[in-house]
C-alpha cells in the first residue's frame, strides 16, 4: 500500500485511539489537518517550495506508524548523544513513546514535560486553545500531516520573568525495533515575557533501519523573551528528516534558530519566522557539511510585518561526493514594516564535482524606509589559501579541513553554549575526517 | 643549500621564468631585486611549490636533493619557508594552535615525536618576545583583522618557530613602517646563522639596510640580470633599474 493510503486509512483508527484528549477542538484541529492532507497529497516536484527536493525515495517504504511500545535502552549505550557534560532537563522519546528513565522533566515553577499531557489534563487546556496549531503553515500539507497526527512530543511553557538555569534537551530515539518506521513528533514551546530559554534538539537512530520522521515545532516568544533553539542534525544515512519549525515574536524579543546539518539521507528545514511586534531580532544561522548522496534542504522564510525590527540570516554549507544542498531564503518585509533591518547571507563551497547547490535568495520588499541585504556565493576551496597553510607543513587534507573550518566558523560562533560549541566543533572535525592535535 | 640551474616556469601560458641560475649556500643572505612583473614572487612561488607554476626547463636542489614533483608540505617539510606578500586569514583558529599544528606536521614528517606542550609553549613565548609580540596576539585568529605590520610580524614569528633552512622573505618590507621594518629585521637577523640561508625579495634597499645581504641580484624578464655586493643595492636605489635593461 502506498504511504499516502497507509496514513489515510489510519487516520481514523488514530483518532479513536486518542480519544481521550478533552479537547474536542483538538479533534477538530486535527480532522481539519487531515482534509487538507488528504486533498493535497505529499508534496511533489511541481511545487515551487519542493521543486530541487524530491520526496519519492523516502516514501517509497512500508513504514510502521504506531510502532509497538519502544524498547528499552541503556544511558549508557545513548550517553554520547546527549550534551551529558552539563546540567540540563531531558525530554527524551523512543520510537515515538516518552522515555520517563532517560527523561528529566519539571512542573516545578515552569512545565518540561509531555505534549500528550498537555492535550489531555484540563489545565492546560487554555494554553491549547491559544496556541497549538496556530502558527504551524496551513499551506504545507505535510505539516497538516503531522497535525493530523499529533500526539506526542515536547511541552514546554515558561512563565513570564524566568531565566531557565540550565538548557533543555529534546530527544527523540529510533531504535530499530520496525524494519522502517515513520515518526511524527509535535512541539510546542511558549515563552513568557522576559523569559530566556535554551533549547537542544536531536533525532537520532540508532540502528540503520530506515526512519522517517515528519516533526513540527511551534515557538512563541513573549514580549522580550529570549529563546535560543538548536537542532544537531547528524543521523544515520538511513534516516530522512522534515523539520518543520515555525516561530512567532512578540515585541523586543529574540529568536534564534541554530542548524547544523551533518547527517542523515534526506533532511529538510521548514523554518519560518512570524513578527508581531516592534524591535524583534530573529536569528537564523545554519552548517551544513555533507557527502556521500545525502541532501539536505534549508527552507526558510523571515516575515517582517511590524516596522524597527531586524533579521540576521547566515547559512554556510560544505558539499562533498555527490551530495545535494538547497537553500531557500525568502524574507517578506511588507509595507508596514519600515526601518527593517534585514541581512541574508548564505556561502557555499563544493568541494567535489559530483556535489550540487541550489541557492535562492528570495526578497519581496515593499516598505521604502528599509536595510536589506543578501549575499549569495557558490565557491570552490582558496587554492592561495590552501598554498599559504601547506607551505607551512601542513599536508593538503588537514589544510583543507581549517580552510573549511575557517568558512564555517562565524556561523560556529554563534553558538551561545559552550559544550555545545565543543561538541559542534568536534562534530565538524571528525565529518572533516581529521585530528589535529587540539579542538578546532 | 640552494641550487637553482636554467629554470623555465610558466603560470597557464605566460612564460615568467626563463633561465635562472642561483647558488646560495649555508649562512648567505641573498637579495633578488627587480621591477614588478620581472618574476620575484612566482621565483619564490615555484622554490616554495605553488601548484600552479609549471616548470619546463631546469631544476631546482635543495642541499642536493631535487625538489622537482615535491608538494609545498613536503618541501616545507624539508626546511624551505616562504614568507608570504598577502597572508590569507583564518578565522577560529588562533595563532598559537596554527603554528603548532605545523610545527608538529613538520616533526611527524621528518619521524619525530610532537613537541611536548611545555617546551612548545615555551619556545612560543621567547620567539614572542624576541619579535615584540604582545601576548594576547598570540591568541588571536590568525591573520584575522591584523594590520599589515602585524601581519608581517606574523610571519617573522612563524618563521623563527620553524626553524626553517631556506627563508625566502618576499616583500616583506611592504606596507612597514620604521619601527616594525626594524623589528623584523632584527628577528631575521637573531634567525640567521651559519647553516641556514635567507633570500630577500624586494623592490627597494631599505630593508637590505637592517639586513645586510651578501649577493645582491637584479631580476629583470625572468632572468637574473646582474649579480653583484651589497653596494648593488644602493647602486639600484640611486640609479633605477632601466640602465640595466
Amino acid at each position: 500500500m502506498k504511504l499516502e493510503e497507509k496514513l489515510i486509512t489510519s487516520f481514523l483508527a488514530f483518532e479513536n485511539s486518542v480519544s481521550t484528549d478533552t479537547e474536542t477542538s483538538i479533534h477538530d484541529i486535527r480532522s481539519k489537518a487531515f482534509q487538507h492532507f488528504e486533498e493535497q497529497g505529499f508534496p511533489t516536484k511541481r511545487d515551487e517550495d519542493w521543486k530541487y527536493t524530491s520526496l519519492n525515495s523516502v516514501l517509497k517504504h512500508d513504514y510502521s506508524l504506531f510502532p509497538k511500545n519502544g524498547s528499552a535502552i541503556e544511558f549508557k549505550d545513548v550517553k554520547r548523544y546527549f550534551l551529558h557534560e552539563i546540567e540540563s532537563y531531558k525530554i527524551v522519546f523512543i520510537d515515538g513513546v516518552y522515555s520517563s528513565f532517560l527523561s528529566e522533566t519539571t512542573h516545578d515553577g515552569y512545565d518540561i514535560c509531555l505534549l500528550s499531557a498537555a492535550l489531555k489534563k484540563p489545565k492546560y487546556k487554555m494554553v491549547i486553545d491559544h496556541y497549538f496549531n496556530t502558527i504551524a503553515n496551513k499551506k504545507e500539507s505535510i505539516a497538516s500531516l503531522n497535525t493530523a497526527f499529533s500526539k506526542e512530543g515536547a511541552y514546554i511553557h515558561i512563565p513570564k520573568n524566568t531565566v531557565l538555569p540550565k538548557p533543555i534537551q529534546i530527544i527523540y530515539f529510533s531504535t530499530g525495533s520496525e524494519a522502517q518506521l515513520m515518526l511524527q513528533p509535535r512541539n510546542l514551546v511558549i515563552v513568557g515575557e522576559n523569559s530566556h530559554v535554551r533549547i537542544v534538539e536531536r533525532h537520532q537512530s540508532l540502528t540503520d533501519n530506515v526512519v522517517l520522521t515528519n516533526s513540527v515545532t511551534e515557538i512563541f516568544a513573549a514580549k522580550r523573551a529570549i529563546v535560543d533553539y538548536y537542532k544537531i542534525q547528524n543521523d544515520q544515512k538511513t534516516a530522512s528528516l522534515i523539520d518543520n519549525t515555525y516561530v512567532q515574536q512578540r515585541q523586543q524579543s529574540i529568536a534564534s534558530v541554530n542548524t547544523f546539518s551533518f547527517g542523515g539521507n534526506l533532511t529538510r528545514n521548514n523554518l519560518e519566522f512570524y513578527h508581531e511586534g516592534e524591535h524583534i531580532t530573529s536569528n537564523l544561522n545554519g552548517i551544513t557539511i555533507i557527502g556521500d548522496k545525502q541532501l539536505v534542504d534549508n527552507h526558510t522564510l523571515v516575515n517582517h510585518k511590524f516596522p524597527n525590527c531586524e533579521s540576521h540570516e547566515l547559512y554556510k554549507g560544505i558539499y562533498a561526493d555527490k551530495s545535494t544542498g538547497v537553500f531557500n531564503g525568502k524574507v517578506i518585509v511588507e509595507q508596514k514594516a519600515q526601518k527593517t533591518n534585514a541581512f541574508q547571507q548564505n556561502n557555499n563551497i563544493l568541494i567535489d564535482d559530483g556535489a550540487t547547490i541550489n541557492a535562492k535568495p528570495q526578497l519581496e520588499i515593499f516598505a521604502d524606509d528599509v536595510k536589506c541585504s543578501h549575499g549569495c556565493t557558490i565557491g570552490q576551496l582558496d587554492e592561495d589559501a590552501l598554498f599559504y597553510l601547506r607551505s607551512r607543513g601542513i599536508p593538503k587534507k588537514e589544510a583543507s579541513a581549517l580552510l573549511l573550518y575557517a568558512f564555517a566558523n562565524d556561523a560556529l560562533q554563534k553558538i551561545k553554549i559552550p559544550e555545545l560549541k565543543t561538541r559542534i566543533t568536534r562534530l565538524i572535525a571528525k565529518k572533516l575526517g581529521v585530528n589535529l592535535g587540539f579542538d578546532l | 643549500m640552494l641550487k637553482i640551474n636554467n629554470l623555465h616556469a610558466r603560470v597557464e601560458d605566460k612564460d615568467i621564468l626563463n633561465g635562472i641560475d642561483l647558488n646560495v649556500k649555508a649562512g648567505e643572505v641573498h637579495a633578488i631585486m627587480g621591477p614588478n612583473g620581472s618574476g620575484k614572487s612566482t621565483l619564490s612561488s615555484v622554490i616554495a611549490g605553488k601548484e600552479e607554476y609549471e616548470v619546463t626547463e631546469g631544476e631546482i636542489f635543495l642541499n642536493n636533493e631535487v625538489l622537482d614533483d615535491l608538494a609545498p608540505e613536503e618541501r616545507a617539510h624539508k626546511g624551505i619557508f616562504m614568507s608570504f606578500q598577502y597572508p590569507i586569514e583564518i578565522p577560529g583558529v588562533t595563532v598559537t594552535n596554527f603554528i603548532k599544528t605545523a610545527i608538529n606536521e613538520t616533526r611527524k614528517a621528518n619521524g619525530k615525536e610532537e613537541l611536548p606542550a611545555k617546551d612548545m609553549l615555551k619556545k612560543i613565548r621567547q620567539t614572542a618576545e624576541l619579535l615584540e609580540i604582545d601576548r594576547k596576539f598570540l591568541s588571536r585568529s590568525l591573520n584575522e583583522g591584523f594590520s599589515g605590520g602585524e601581519k608581517k610580524r606574523n610571519e617573522i614569528f612563524q618563521m623563527a618557530m620553524l626553524e626553517p633552512k631556506l627563508a625566502i622573505l618576499d616583500e616583506t618590507d611592504s606596507g612597514l613602517d620604521i619601527d616594525a621594518l626594524k623589528v623584523v629585521a632584527n628577528g631575521v637577523n637573531k634567525f640567521k646563522n651559519k647553516d641556514n640561508a635567507v633570500i630577500i625579495i624586494t623592490h627597494y634597499q631599505r630593508l637590505l639596510d637592517y639586513i645586510v645581504p651578501d649577493f645582491v641580484h637584479v631580476l629583470h624578464d625572468g632572468k637574473i640580470v646582474k649579480s653583484g655586493g651589497k653596494e648593488l643595492a644602493h647602486e639600484l636605489e640611486a640609479k633605477g633599474y632601466d640602465w640595466l635593461k
